[in-house]
Order: C-alpha cells, then sequence, then structure tokens
C-alpha cells in the first residue's frame, strides 16, 4: 500500500505530522504496542526517534542497538507505544541482543510489528520480512533508505510490493524525515483492524513436517497454554535448537512469556528487563516446568526422526527465493555500479594492506590533536568565568552575609570549585571529540577498524566484533560493556568485557591531556607541542589497545580458554554525514550526558576532599596522614603519596584526578600565590600555572609518565564496575575485571620506575 | 556437474567471485543457521571484494551487502567459480 500523497489523504487526521504529538518516554497508558523490527543497521533507531521524538544514539554499524528501547507517540486519537528493537537477520537468532528482539516479536503480542526494511538490499531484507509474515498479519513495512536508493540510480515498486506481501509498504526516508505521515497511517490502520493483511506465506513444509509441527505444537500449548506462537517453537525444537530447548526444559518460557505480556499490556515496567547476563542461566529454573519440559523434548525427538534433519535449509531457501523473487519484481532501474565503485575505491584504501593501520593511527592523532589544540581557548576562557570571577564572588557574598567558613568551605571551596574545575577542563575537549567521533561512526568508519583488526582478534582468542566494542569504550567504558551483547560466544564475550577498560574513556583523557601538555609537550618547540602531546595522548591509547590485546591472548589461553568462535561482519554502505545535525546531537546527547554524570561525582568528590584537607587529626590534616603513608609505597611505584590518594578519591570517576592531585600538592607543599586555602580546588586557567604547582610537589618527568600510564591501566571507575556486574551477573568475573588491571597497572609502574631508575640514575 | 571436488569459498581471491553449492556437512546448528541467515545458500552468488591488512578476514559481496567472514568459516562453504567474473557481485 504505497501511498503517494492524495488529496483525500491530505485530510485525514492522522496524516499531518503536525498532528504527531510525541510522548518521549513520558507516557503512561497506551492503546497499541508497536514493535520496530528490521535487519541490523537499516535505520530502525532513526524511525524511533523521528516518531517519539526521543534520541536514541544513532549511528552507521550494525549491532548499534543492543537493548529494547521504548517509548510514545500520540497520533489520530489514539497513544501507541513504540519498541525499538536491535537489529536482527533472522527470526532464528543466535547473540543475545538478537534474541531480545526474536522474543519480542514473538512472545511479545504487539499490535503491530514495523519491518524496517533496507531499499538498497530488498532481497536480502525481504528475508525477516517474510519471517515475521510467516506468524503474524498485522505488520507494515516501512521500506526505509528510499533516498539512497534513488542516489544508487533505482527505485522500488511500493504498490507491487505491498500486492505481492499482502500488508501495507511505505517508502522512507527516515533521516530527512519522509514518508513518517503514510508510515503512521499505516501503523493505524492495521492497528485498529481497518487494514486487514493477507499476508504472504512462503510454507514448504513437507507433509510430514506439517503434521510434525501440528502435533508438537498442540503439546506445547498444553504445557504453556499462554505462549503464542507455539507451532513456531515447534519447528525449532524439531530443528534442535538447543537454546529453545533449553527454555522450554526450564520453564524459561513462560518466564518470558509473563515478562513480555506485562510490557505489553499497560502494567509498565521499566523498559529493558531483557535477561543478558553472561553466565546467569542456569539460576533461572522453574521446577515445575520441568517434567512438562521433558514431556515436550520426548515427543520432539521422537517426531525429529520423522521429519528428517535439512528441513530447515529447504525452508530457508524457499523463503530467500521468494525474497529473491519478490524483489525482482520490485526493483526498476537498478544500476548500483557507481555507488558500489566508490565505496569499493574507498574500501580498499582504508582496508589496504600497507595503508590501512597507518591511516586509522593517523586519523586516530588528527582527532586527539584537534581536541587538544582546540581545547585551550575554550577551557581557558571558561575557568576564567566560572572560577576567577564566579568562584571570587560566590566566596565573598558567603562570607559577607556571615555563613560560617566550614559551610563556605565545603559548599563553595569543595563542592563548587571541584565542579566548575572538571567542568572547565571536560567540556571544551568533549564538545570537539564527540561530534567528531560521530561523524566517523555516522560515516561508516567502524566496521571497517573492526576488519582491519579482526586478524590480530583472531590470534588472541577475541572476537572480531571486539574492536567495535572497544572503540565505544573510547567514549565510555560502561557503554563499551553493555555493547560487548552483540558478540555471541559467553567467553568471547568475557574476554571482550574485561580488557574494554583498556580503552581510554573520555573520563580519562583529561588526565592524559593534561599531563601530556605539561611534561611532554613543554620539550618540544612552542609550534609543535600541540601535536607531540596528541602524539604522546595517541601512545598512551595505542598501547592501551596493545593491552587489551595482550590481556585476551592471556585469558584465552588461561582462565578463558575455548574455541574460537565464528565471526561475520555486515561492511556498510558509507553514508554522507550530516554534518550540523551529528554536532547538534552529538553535543546535546553524549557531551551533556558525559559532562552530566561528572558533575553529579565531582560535586560530592569536591566535598570529600575538601573534608580530608581540613579534618585535621593530631594537628595534621587526614589527607596529610594519608599521603605521608602512603608516599613510600608510591615512591616504589614511580608514583607518590599524593597520586594514590587521589586515584583513591577518584574511584566514583576518573575526571577529578588531576584537580586532586592538584589540590593534594598544594596542602602539602604550599606553592607561592597558590596556597591561601588548604583544600581547596583554585584556579588553573592555563597550563604554566599547572606546571608550576606540580614541579613545585616535587614531580618528575617519571612521574608524569606513570600517572599517565596508571591513568590507562587501573581499575575503572565505579558506573563501569556495576554495569560488569549487571551484564555478567557475576561478582567473580566482576573482580576479575576491577582487579586484574590495577595489578597490571602496579606491575607496569614497578617496572618503568625501576628500569627509569637504572638508566637515568634518579627518579 | 563437474567430478572433481568442489573448492571452498576461502580460496576466491579478490575481484573473484562464485556460486556458492553448499554449507560443508561438517559446520551445524547454530553455525550454519547464521550462514544461511546472511544469505549463503546453494544458488547464491558472492564475489570477494576486499582481505584485510592481515590476509583474512574476506569481505564477500553476498545479496548486495558487503560481509566479512574469516577464513575458517569461508573454508566451509564449497563453491562453484565463475571463468568469466560477474559484475557487481549478486546486486539484485
Amino acid at each position: 500500500m504505497s501511498l503517494p500523497s492524495s488529496e483525500s489523504c491530505a485530510a485525514c487526521p492522522v496524516h499531518n505530522l503536525a498532528n504527531l504529538r510525541k510522548l518521549g518516554v513520558d507516557m503512561e497508558n497506551w492503546d497499541y504496542v508497536v514493535a520496530l523490527a528490521g535487519n541490523p543497521n537499516t535505520g530502525k533507531s532513526t524511525v524511533f526517534n523521528a516518531l517519539t521524538g526521543l534520541r536514541q544514539h544513532t549511528g552507521n554499524w550494525p549491532g548499534k542497538t543492543v537493548t529494547r528501547a521504548e517509548g510514545g507517540f500520540h497520533a489520530g486519537d489514539d497513544d501507541y507505544k513504540l519498541v525499538d528493537l536491535p537489529g536482527t537477520y533472522s527470526l532464528l537468532a543466535t547473540s543475545f541482543d538478537e534474541e531480545i528482539a526474536r522474543d519480542f516479536i514473538l512472545f511479545g503480542q504487539p499490535d503491530v510489528t514495523v519491518v524496517v526494511v533496507d531499499a538498497t538490499r530488498l532481497e536480502r531484507n525481504l528475508n525477516l520480512a517474510l519471517q515475521v509474515l510467516e506468524i503474524t498479519d498485522r505488520v507494515v513495512i516501512c521500506l526505509n533508505l528510499m533516498d539512497e536508493a534513488k542516489r544508487s540510480g533505482f527505485d522500488v515498486d511500493c504498490r507491487r510490493l505491498a500486492r505481492d506481501l499482502g500488508v501495507p509498504v511505505v517508502p522512507t526516508s527516515a533521516r530527512y524525515g519522509e514518508g513518517l505521515d503514510e508510515l503512521l497511517q499505516a501503523i493505524a490502520e492495521v492497528a485498529s483492524g481497518s487494514f486487514i493483511g493477507k499476508p504472504k506465506r512462503v510454507g514448504g513444509y513437507s507433509t510430514a513436517l506439517d503434521l510434525a509441527v501440528t502435533e508438537l505444537g498442540d503439546k506445547i500449548k498444553e504445557g504453556f497454554p499462554m505462549l503464542p506462537n507455539t507451532q513456531w517453537v515447534a519447528l525449532r525444537l524439531l530443528d534442535g535448537d538447543e537454546r529453545i530447548s533449553q527454555a522450554v526444559l526450564t520453564g524459561e518460557l513462560i518466564h518470558l512469556q509473563e515478562e513480555l505480556a506485562k510490557s505489553s499490556a499497560g502494567d509498565q515496567g521499566p523498559a529493558d528487563q531483557a535477561d543478558n547476563a553472561v553466565v546467569e542461566a542456569e539460576d533461572k529454573f522453574f521446577p515445575a516446568a520441568n517434567e512438562m519440559g521433558a514431556g515436550i523434548l520426548e515427543v520432539a525427538s521422537e517426531l525429529k526422526s520423522k521429519v528428517g534433519q535439512d528441513f530447515h535449509q529447504v525452508l530457508m531457501e524457499g523463503i530467500y527465493t521468494e525474497a529473491a523473487r519478490l524483489a525482482d519484481r520490485a526493483v526498476t532501474g537498478a544500476n548500483e555500479q557507481r555507488r558500489f565503485d566508490l565505496d569499493r575505491a574507498i574500501d580498499r584504501l582504508v582496508t589496504s594492506r600497507t595503508l590501512g593501520i597507518p591511516l586509522m593511527l593517523a586519523l586516530l592523532t588528527l582527532v586527539f590533536w584537534l581536541t587538544i589544540a582546540g581545547a585551550n581557548v575554550p577551557s581557558a576562557m571558561l575557568a576564567t568565568l566560572l572560577i576567577d570571577n564566579l568562584y571570587v564572588w560566590l566566596r565573598e557574598g558567603a562570607m559577607s552575609i556571615g555563613i560560617p567558613w566550614w559551610i563556605t568551605g565545603l559548599l563553595i571551596d569543595g563542592m563548587y570549585l571541584g565542579t566548575a574545575w572538571v567542568v572547565s577542563v571536560m567540556l571544551p575537549p568533549m564538545a570537539i571529540f564527540f561530534p567528531m567521533f560521530t561523524l566517523l561512526e555516522d560515516f561508516g568508519y567502524l566496521p571497517r577498524v573492526a576488519f582491519n583488526l579482526d586478524r590480530v582478534h583472531e590470534r588472541v582468542g577475541a572476537h572480531g566484533k571486539q574492536a567495535l566494542t572497544a572503540v565505544m569504550g573510547f567514549g565510555c567504558n560502561a557503554a563499551g560493556i553493555i555493547a560487548t551483547r552483540i558478540i555471541d560466544s559467553p567467553r568471547e564475550r568475557l574476554i571482550a568485557i574485561i580488557t574494554n577498560n583498556f580503552s581510554l574513556c573520555n573520563g580519562r583523557w583529561p588526565t592524559q591531556i593534561l599531563i601530556a601538555s605539561i611534561f611532554v609537550g613543554a620539550l618540544a618547540p612552542a609550534y609543535l607541542s600541540g601535536l607531540v602531546s596528541a602524539l604522546a595522548v595517541v601512545t598512551v591509547a595505542v598501547f592501551g589497545i596493545f593491552l587489551s590485546f595482550g590481556t585476551s591472548w592471556l585469558l584465552s589461553r588461561t582462565i578463558l580458554r575455548g574455541e574460537v568462535s565464528t565471526f561475520h561482519l555486515e561492511l556498510p554502505p558509507y553514508r554522507p554525514p550530516r554534518v550540523l545535525q551529528t554536532i547538534y546531537t552529538s553535543l546535546i546527547d553524549r557531551t551533556i550526558y558525559v559532562l552530566w554524570r561528572a558533575i553529579v561525582f565531582a560535586l560530592p568528590a569536591g566535598a570529600v576532599i575538601w573534608l580530608v584537607s581540613n579534618v585535621n587529626i593530631a594537628g595534621i590534616s587526614v589527607a596529610e596522614h594519608v599521603i605521608n603513608w602512603l608516599n613510600p609505597f608510591g615512591l616504589l611505584f614511580g608514583l607518590s603519596g599524593v597520586i594514590l590518594l587521589a586515584y583513591l578519591v577518584a574511584i566514583p570517576a576518573n575526571e577529578i584526578v588531576v584537580p586532586t592531585i592538584l589540590m593534594l600538592i598544594v596542602l602539602v607543599n604550599p606553592v607561592a600565590g597558590f596556597g591561601e586555602g588548604a583544600g581547596i580546588m583554585f584556579e588553573l586557567d592555563d597550563v604554566s600555572s599547572t606546571a608550576t604547582v606540580l614541579q613545585a610537589g616535587g614531580f618528575t618527568l617519571l612521574m608524569a609518565i606513570n600517572l599517565m600510564l596508571f591513568s590507562l591501566v587501573h581499575n575503572p571507575c565505579s558506573t563501569t564496575i556495576y554495569t560488569i556486574y549487571k551484564e555478567t551477573g557475576s561478582a567473580k568475573w566482576t573482580a576479575v575485571a576491577s582487579l586484574l588491571p590495577v595489578a597490571m597497572g602496579f606491575v607496569l609502574c614497578f617496572v618503568v620506575a625501576q628500569v627509569w631508575r637504572l638508566v637515568a640514575g634518579y627518579g | 556437474m563437474e567430478q572433481e571436488p568442489f573448492e571452498a569459498l576461502s580460496a576466491l581471491n579478490p575481484g573473484e567471485s562464485a556460486t556458492v553449492i553448499a554449507i560443508s556437512a561438517a559446520c551445524r546448528g547454530a553455525e550454519r543457521r547464521r550462514l544461511m541467515d546472511l544469505g549463503l545458500l546453494p544458488g547464491t552468488e558472492v564475489c570477494a571484494e576486499l582481505q584485510g591488512p592481515g590476509g583474512d578476514p574476506t569481505g564477500y559481496r553476498i545479496r548486495g551487502a558487503v560481509i566479512a567472514l574469516r577464513r575458517l568459516q569461508a573454508e566451509r562453504i564449497q563453491i562453484r567459480r565463475h571463468k568469466v567474473p560477474i559484475d557487481g557481485g549478486a546486486a539484485a
């Protein structure tokens, strides 16, 4: 049902986007539940964002959405709940993210399932669409990326496709908001029942298979009366799908169906309750279901011998043949040659044997250099505003109205100043880095990075997609760890989780950038210092990548031994990045989000720093006691008591390591002109005053280098540790992931310190 | 049909194309399903497009998409090589 806008459509109340009220997540009740399904990287999240007004992160790589996201919109007279699902190639999913999608489509009983289809790869995408049509007739096909199809010089005959499939087909270019009116109308018609689909069923069941599916389906229905799509479950059991057998045996199916029914029925729970834990499976055991499940499996194994082994391939072939036939009929003027040639030329370059890896490093350096060079001026301006002016004004104001010194100290010298410091140090680099990173991501470069690094990952026993999760870790390790859901082997997923910490996250760049600028950049002539600092940071980041390879290798040969699993990675076509939109959304979403988190952690940390510096025991502050106690230990590792205490204080958030160090140094060694307030994080609006403080504090080049190394190799921040626990469901693996890097960091710093002292004779 | 045993997909050099004959019987369960999901079924045309810097993995154009597979998997897919390269792979 392709709908070229006509006069009568325009009069329809659901036609106009103006009538669409985006409800975000703010909804209590809904009339209909709509699921968004589709192959990876077809623009489901873009459609979701356009309809709900939410901002699910989008990007040009398959596997970006790994959880179920929910949002709402109001159109016509009805409220809709929209569920954005992870991309999946078929309903026979194998990885955790795909199972989330499969379970919801099959057992969540959405009122409408919108299958988002990539118009440029119609044949391949119709595979999933046909599988969904096998199980429900309440389907709308959203034929997305029509703009790309047109750019590639072909068109799709939507009317013909709609007729062939028996359900509405709506052409859209969600990136540009085109076709959404028509999509809404189609959803409304299917939801209300005013359009009843007559879906294409490929079938292809032999008589024996048909009988077996019916018999087993009835048996399953007996055991799980509430479960929809029992025939599908029967088919999976006959094919010997181990996960489904397991779910039947443990009764997990009941649990799943109850939970998803709740989510669809209006008994609203939190959005993402799907079970993703790696090692938790055995804990979910429902004894009552066991006997019944065993009975079902017994019938299944009897029937299995009757239907033979290869029926699944026959069914798949049937679906693909049909998909190819339908695509052939619908696509007109296919002439993709030009586009393919350009994509192929870029691919040859960025994956080339000689240039692939150097290009990757050059890009990384460029991004860091632009970040460092560009962030200096705005950082200084923010510091002048927040610290030189606002801080002084706040402090004087507080004193003039007679607020006791300790309240002023705690609130203004501690919490406000700590937070202001984090804002002025972090905001500018993030506002530069994130948009650049997002542009690369939008363009489609990330999967090529994974492609280039796969050989290494295979050698070290890790999954090829670990490159993707590691790259996400450069933004935030917690996000990187959630992204590991795209890795379907539990063993390799654990390796990816444990090694994600070696991706230098943005909370740690300020430390790297600042220390590199002061100690490494200063060694070079002024005009080169920005570039030299960037190279130093890149060196540390690349060292982190090597550590992650080394650790993967070690893990896969010791506690996480096992087969290297299979790997497939789709390399999506390059897409011209939308520059303005990218800058806007990455500023709003990522930058503000990360900044907010930093502030939330900096506030209490500022208070703690102020307290330990101002609460005295035996005439000396708590901080000084701890520093003196830690000092010998720190020196052994080429660090110092100050640095170690700073890391203890900064466990909640790595962002505040450097400000804490500076404050503690001033406390212990008053520096001329800086020493006015014990435990106050003072203004450091230029690098040279920071350098003065550090040098006065006895900071050596060795300490600087070890501080950078330790910042790379130490325990993950508290958010990340919590995320690891949630994703693995295991205290043991959380402990390994948290303690292993600390131990490695100490060993590394110790070795560097000893070698340094041997070679340089001091330090 | 020739008598000689079929070649494996991994034998294709970049730029060469072939038709899939079968997925090896050694490849079963989830792995086999996955390859089929990706569109590797008997009769599918594939074209080797890219090779990673280390010679592995290889990106194949399969039914309009470029999909990277490791050598280990490509070895399990039996093909018959095309004498004349087909332009544009299996697009549409």
